[in-house]
């Protein structure tokens, strides 16, 4: 009898590639297999009907598809950007502190420990426009009288989400940069001092180019999570008011659930799936690029 | 002379914005959460009160009594999703970090075909988010009949968590020098036992960190929970914080103690291993 022997590697590697076949990728054939189909939750015999690419077609040309498309490419795009700038000031800040570090380190990292749906549960209670605190400290304040409908009107709906979102991740990036602070090595920095540079020059030309491939894993980790925006939006506005926070995953749930239309949905979300490797391939190739710049070996 | 007084003033001033500017920083951090915390303990009359009563003058645990008692107003059984969030993350991270383990000492001490492949591979599984996967799941786990059952969730957080796990481990393996399991080995250590007693010693912050993770992803983890529960038999906390939502209204009040019992073993945790995070992250990403 001969007995099969497996590399050890396969061995090791085994229960991830079997747990993830069994959770992921199956479930995933299957809804890429619901996608060239009419299914509807309703009907479990639609499952069968095979329409070809109707339902890609379909969302291609969908103005709905292509708004929350956009809007959440916007949310990419300006969350992503100002989580970077915050963190960047909030690292910065935190390291030329001398004493209590180590608390200010755990203050920062406060919101990385809500749940997602407890932040949009937070924000929906803090931005309610009859008890929510922002409306009652401006009211307090006297800076206005009438109760701002900050998730009624549509694009203060998409500012409280935004703020949201920058809330709960600035502390990523300000970790990862502060991590970033503490491995810069003092020599090129005093090389610049000796050379005559000013604080601004010497940030720079040395400490940013070094703190470059930890603000792209930052950026890597995080536009997959914002590409992935569900939980938030979904407890805060539901994709309202009229559909003007309508982003890609809440539009795909409300088709897929709401109106059971699940071939379609998942058509959609094969779409936002390739967006969302696009980034993170994006990004990595940023952060190697980065990385060799920088002699760090690849 | 003047020219030192102002040069004195200049670094005066900075650092006084500085400070300011730190303090509206952490405000801004801090602040949201400490008002839900506030909130927990105060009674619904005064949460809804128009104009807002801003230094509370009745504080109480009314809500953490109703929330555990399970009576009057939104009795919800919160020590039983307590229970089901605890078996479910804890096991599910147990079971991640294992296989996590494993796959990162593959990729951190052996060569093979396709290897940048099979990492990709692992983390594109990353980008597909819970809703996507809920409802082909629903269907998958329906039909073995794992519907609502602690097994099911336990499968499905295992699964999201073995990427992270995998990358994040395999980074602090790396930071091991090969040579010291190959020293053991040659002083009468077999494989096996070299890994326990050189390797792993060396690498446990780095799992201990990755567990972390694993068990925050788990505990807060809400689009496929709410999905794969149906009953108390195995909803967990994010789900059951609807349950003070109905068709109108908002038990904010209830709602925010709930919030404040998952916050808590969270930040316990955060707090332990904040020193390990940033090293987990710098090493296992940019490093590696």
């Amino acid at each position: 009898m001969k007995r099969l022997k497996l590399p050890q590697w396969l061995v090791l590697l085994m229960p991830a590639i079997i747990i993830l076949s069994a959770v992921v990728l199956i479930p995933l054939l299957l809804s890429l297999y619901s996608s060239f189909t009419s299914y509807r939750l309703t009907r479990p015999d639609s499952l069968f009907n095979w329409v070809g690419l109707f339902n890609y077609e379909k969302a291609v040309t969908d103005v709905k598809f292509w708004a929350a498309f956009g809007r959440t490419v916007l949310l990419l795009a300006v969350a992503l950007n100002l989580e970077m700038l915050f963190g960047l000031g909030l690292a910065l800040m935190i390291s030329k502190v001398t004493r209590g570090q180590r608390a200010l380190r755990t203050m920062m990292m406060f919101p990385m420990m809500f749940s997602p749906i407890l932040v949009g549960f937070q924000f929906k209670f803090i931005f309610n426009d009859n008890v929510g605190l922002v409306n009652n400290a401006l009211q307090s304040l006297g800076i206005t009288d009438t109760a701002i409908p900050w998730l009624v009107d549509g694009n203060l709906a998409m500012f409280s989400i935004i703020f949201a979102e920058v809330w709960t991740s600035t502390s990523v990036f300000g970790i990862l940069i502060l991590a970033g602070l503490y491995a810069i090595p003092r020599d090129p920095l005093e090389a610049a001092k000796v050379d005559g540079c000013t604080p601004f020059q010497s940030f720079r030309f040395v400490t940013l180019p070094f703190l470059m491939p930890f603000i792209y894993i930052a950026m890597a980790i995080r536009s997959l999570d914002v590409a992935r925006a569900y939980d938030i939006v979904q407890i805060m506005t539901n994709g309202g008011p009229a559909r003007r926070t309508e982003l890609l995953w809440t539009l795909i749930g409300r088709t897929g659930y709401v109106d059971a239309r699940m071939g379609y949905a998942n058509a959609m979300g094969y779409v936002s799936i390739f967006l969302a490797i696009f980034f993170t391939i994006y990004f990595f190739k940023k952060l190697t690029a980065a990385r060799k710049e920088l002699g760090m070996g690849v | 002379m003047a020219n030192n007084t102002n040069h004195q003033a200049r670094r005066v001033a900075l650092k006084w914005m500085h400070s300011v500017g730190l303090f509206l920083a952490m405000m801004v951090l801090c602040v949201p959460g400490l008002w839900i915390v506030l909130n927990s303990f105060r009674p619904t009359v005064e949460i809804m009160a128009k104009p807002p009563v801003w230094i509370p003058n009745d504080l109480n645990l009314d809500h953490y009594r109703a929330m555990f008692g399970g009576i009057g107003e939104g009795s919800v059984p919160v020590l039983t999703y307590f229970t089901n969030s605890l078996i479910i993350s804890v096991t599910s991270t147990v079971i991640a970090i294992l296989i996590g383990m494993a796959g990162g000492y593959a990729f951190a001490r052996y060569k093979f075909k396709f290897k940048g492949g099979i990492f990709v591979g692992l983390m594109v599984t990353r980008a597909v988010p819970g809703v996507a996967l809920s409802l082909p799941l629903f269907i998958l786990f329906a039909r073995i009949g794992i519907i609502d059952t602690h097994i099911g969730m336990i499968l499905a957080y295992v699964a999201m968590n073995v990427p992270f796990t995998v990358w994040l481990i395999d980074g602090f393996f790396r930071q091991v020098p090969p040579e010291l399991a190959e020293a053991a080995e040659i002083d009468g250590c077999t494989r096996w036992q070299a890994f326990w007693r050189v390797e792993f010693p060396v690498a446990r912050s780095g799992v201990a960190s990755a567990g972390i993770f694993a068990f925050l992803t788990s505990w807060n983890e809400y689009a496929l929970a709410s999905q794969l529960t149906r009953s108390t038999t195995s909803k967990t906390m994010p789900v059951g914080l609807l349950d003070f939502t109905s068709e109108f209204t908002l038990n904010w009040g209830g709602m925010c103690a709930l919030a404040v019992l998952m916050i808590i073993p969270a930040l316990i945790l955060t707090f332990l291993v904040q020193k390990h995070l940033i090293a987990g992250l710098t090493f296992g990403g940019v490093k590696g």
